[in-house]
């Protein structure tokens, strides 16, 4: 069973049509990237996944049908997004904004394992967690945008450019930990990215879009080696 | 030197009535961005409600929790069944809902128990605590209730995982909904806690002013001040401003302006910080973004 | 709710000249009409009438602060009472005559409410409606004050004499009243009328709309929204003042926040942003109060409550907005019934 089946998704905002008929899909504990160019409709493919924009055509999480529902619930099945812009609380602390990503599940001693799990990844995390997360730098503020979702224990994981605004370095650790996530835990991962190289790097799968349609699909690594392809779309 | 320090407690009093106010003025706005113009006359209604209770035979702790718990309903229904349903481009149509709503409240208290002034009951001992003439047992007793009430307020914001989420909703609706927070759900308890804090307030004011329907307009401008100066986004800076305000209008009204030109004060005061700093004293301020 | 009119609604029955001239005749027979009442009604609903009329002139006014331009005021009754004041001041303690005591009215009214709209620039939406709501609230207190008992008669007021019909004409005070009124009416309205179809009400209205836009194409937007003030304000004093002479009486009671939310159900329900809708709203603010009070002193203050709250959901526009659309309706189903045009 694929983790998600998306098929023929149009979407917009108000009267602008963005997204024209979009489909693909990801299999269960895959590594799957969304490339393309700005304004393509990465965003709003994400934002659509999640219900924060209004949407038409099918979306199957797990076999079931999630494009009627609200965002509350969908997060209550287990997709976490990370969004552009990361959505910090920014006048709460580092902890609160962790203890919310756990808001919608009861098994509190699970919970307390997952910010050990989260702390583990990041431990300059652990440092600041008393902190206002206004106060963290890009790249903590980014990681904790990350661990605050990863402390839905999701299934699946959307990723909108976490890249943005980061030094290398810092993008390059959180890509590893984002690999070892995917590994230990398969969990499955959306990733949406303008810096197409590291991202090839990461994903198992790739997906081109253009101006709110799907151009090209394929295994990241059939991408990567095939020069016209990386030439005339990706840019390198 | 007796007259200043019963002048200090009475404001305490008052002031902290006015914390109270402010205090769920700054809940609705952190919440919506709105200002809450009926916050007084849905203090008022209830405090009727309180009064009718207490008239039927109901004891007075009975019908002061009975009252909060139908000022909770109260506010959830404002917000659920009208405040919900605007859509609005400016801020007119939502002012003039809140007039509206101003107005209703005001006008059927008056039409239900009239316009004739009642006595409100206070809970505590009439005889002043030790004999002393500086304060009161109802003061005492209404800065007490306030302090307690406020206290448990904060607990709840700052410990419970509802009142995160609710910290959380007001804050940012969008990223809310991303960790599964039902936004729609937070504003409804929002405005529902308000109502509370709001009632706890007339009943603590109606002793010493009376209840009639006209009894919390001044309050709630003294409570929009005391918002104000604090910083509309801060519940903290609400707490002192009332507290505050209610000092200057007691010391101000008996030694500068006289009695008559009390509300004066509180216009000054509001026109005052809002030109030269109306982010208030705890406030962050606020960038708007073309 | 209805969607607006199509594009085929906007092409008129009649052609754009027959409008214009169909316009100034229904204006004519309007006046024509407002003329002839005092003479088959009697001298109490004459004087019901003036008050409309003062209303419509406070509606105006309040019109153009917050309906055109956009900014929120819940204290113009303070403008009415510093109009009714003057008036009766002048009247009472210094003789002056009543006609002059309206134009006195209006420029002090325009000096205040642009010293007002200067610090109104730094407020915005709510906040503004903050501050003049305190204004409205503490009016009364202010007139009361001990320190200018010795003017405005602190708690009592001041009566004034209403003037009778000059030259000896076979007018009773009402009626006299009455037409002075409407001349002063149909003046302050024929100035509005111009100022906003022409370049002011639009810069007016852009400023309302976006106010940043409307900056970045060369207009003053901090002149225009104190002028706005100002002139709103004076509409509200001359209305004011003409509203003592009618009732002969100024005390501070009469002129606290429920005036200005009286003003602004007005507005409301007349309609946002519309000449005709100030009078519909006075219309409404005059006689409603009078029909309701028979069913309880609440009960003109209940209705206005859902009245603003209704109107918001279901006509916000007002009952101007209503009879234009149902005009445009009507015109939309003869041209599509008409044929070929």
């Amino acid at each position: 069973m694929k983790l998600l089946e998306v098929s023929n998704l149009h979407a917009g905002y108000g009267l602008t049509r963005v997204l024209h008929g979009v489909s693909f899909e990801m299999a269960e504990g895959s590594i799957t990237t969304l490339l393309g160019a700005n304004g393509a409709g990465k965003t709003t493919t994400l934002r659509a996944l999640c219900a924060m924009v209004k949407a038409d055509g099918e979306v199957r999480f797990a076999g079931e049908r999630i494009d009627a529902k609200a965002t509350e619930d969908i997060v209550r099945l287990g997709i976490a997004h990370v969004p552009e812009g990361r959505g910090t609380f920014v006048h709460l602390t580092t902890e609160e904004n962790l203890r919310l990503g756990a808001y919608v599940r009861s098994d509190r001693a699970a919970v307390e394992r997952d910010f050990e799990r989260v702390y583990g990844y990041f431990p300059r995390l652990k440092e600041r967690r008393g902190q206002q997360a206004g106060t963290l730098s890009g790249g903590e503020q980014q990681m904790l945008a990350v661990s605050r979702a990863l402390m839905l224990h999701p299934r699946l994981l959307l990723l909108d450019e976490p890249s943005f605004g980061l030094a290398p370095l810092i993008v390059a650790e959180l890509f590893d930990i984002l690999r070892t996530i995917n590994q230990r835990e398969r969990v499955g991962i959306l990733l949406v990215e303008q810096n197409a190289a590291m991202a090839l790097d990461l994903a198992d799968h790739a997906y081109l879009i253009e101006t709110g349609r799907m151009v090209l699909s394929g295994s990241a690594h059939d991408v990567k080696s095939n020069d016209a392809v990386r030439a005339s779309y990706l840019g390198y | 030197m007796e007259t200043f320090l019963h002048q200090v407690f009475a404001g305490l009093a008052t002031g902290g009535i006015y914390a109270s106010v402010a205090l769920a003025l700054v809940m609705i706005h952190q919440a919506t961005h709105l200002l809450n113009f009926a916050q007084g006359e849905m203090a008022m209604f209830s405090t009727y409600i309180a009064w009718a209770l207490i008239n039927a035979g109901v004891p007075y702790w009975g019908a002061f929790f009975l009252t909060l718990a139908f000022a909770f309903v109260l506010g959830a229904a404002i917000q659920h069944f009208v405040m919900k349903n605007i859509r609005a481009q400016s801020v007119l149509p939502l002012v003039i809902v809140f007039i509206g709503l101003l107005v209703i409240f005001n006008s059927v208290a008056g039409w239900i128990f009239t316009y004739t002034i009642k006595v409100f009951p206070s809970p505590f001992p009439k005889e002043p605590l030790f004999g002393q003439k500086y304060v009161s047992s109802h003061e005492l007793g209404a800065i007490g209730v306030t302090l307690v009430v406020l206290t448990m307020l904060w607990a709840f914001f700052r410990f419970t995982s509802l009142g995160l989420a609710m910290r959380a909703a007001a804050q940012n609706p969008t990223s809310s909904r991303l960790v599964g927070i039902k936004v729609g759900w937070m504003l409804v308890l929002g405005w529902g806690l308000a109502a509370v804090v709001g009632a706890v307030a007339g009943m603590m004011v109606a002793p010493i002013v009376y209840l009639d329907p006209n009894m919390m307009a001044g309050i709630l401008l003294y409570a929009f001040a005391a918002a104000l100066i604090g910083g509309i986004d801060s519940p903290g800076g609400a707490v002192v401003g009332g507290f505050l305000v209610g000092v200057l209008e007691n010391v101000l009204g008996a030694y500068v302006v006289g009695n008559e030109l009390k509300l004066a004060v509180a216009l000054v005061l509001i026109v005052g910080v809002l030109l030269v700093k109306p982010s208030g004293l705890f406030g962050s301020v606020q960038v708007t973004r073309v | 709710m209805s969607s607006l009119p199509g594009p085929r609604a906007l092409t008129p029955a009649l052609s754009q000249a027959e409008r214009g001239n169909a316009q100034w005749i229904w204006l004519a027979v309007l006046i024509v009409a407002a003329c002839a009442l005092p003479f088959v009604l009697s001298n109490y609903r004459t004087f019901q009438l003036t008050l409309v009329l003062v209303y419509a002139i406070a509606l105006l006014g309040l019109n153009i602060l917050t309906g055109y331009n956009g900014q929120i005021s819940l204290g113009h009754g303070a403008f009415y009472a510093i109009g009714a004041y003057v008036a009766a001041i002048l009247m009472d303690r210094f003789g002056v005559p009543y006609w002059a005591t309206v134009p006195v009215a209006g420029a002090l009214c325009l000096v205040a409410g642009f010293l007002f709209g200067l610090p109104a620039l730094r407020l915005e939406g709510h906040y503004l409606a903050l501050a003049t709501f305190a204004l409205g609230i503490t009016m009364p207190q202010l007139l009361k004050n001990k320190h200018v008992e010795q003017w405005t008669g602190g708690v009592q007021g001041i009566v004034i004499v209403k003037p009778d019909a000059p030259f000896g004409w076979k007018l009773s005070p009402d009626q006299w009243l009455y037409f002075f009124t409407l001349a002063v009416t149909v003046v302050m309205f024929f100035v509005g009328w111009n100022l906003l179809r022409g370049r002011v009400g639009r810069a007016l209205v852009a400023i309302r709309d976006h106010p940043t836009a409307a900056a970045a194409m060369g207009i003053d937007t901090a002149l225009y929204k104190s002028l706005a003030f100002g002139v709103s304000a004076m509409y509200t004093g001359i209305a004011g003042a003409l509203g003592a002479i009618a009732v002969q009486f100024v005390a501070p009671d009469s002129f606290g926040v429920g005036l200005s939310i009286g003003l602004l159900t007005g507005i409301v329900i007349g309609g946002l942003a519309s000449i005709p809708g100030a009078i519909y709203g006075a219309l409404f603010i005059q006689f409603i109060p009078n029909i309701a009070d028979h069913i309880s002193k609440a009960a003109p203050w209940a209705i206005y409550g859902i009245f603003l709250i209704g109107f918001m959901f279901l006509m916000p526009m007002g009952i101007n907005g209503a009879i234009r659309m149902a005009w445009a309706r009507w015109q939309h189903r003869n041209t599509t019934q008409g044929g070929t045009r």
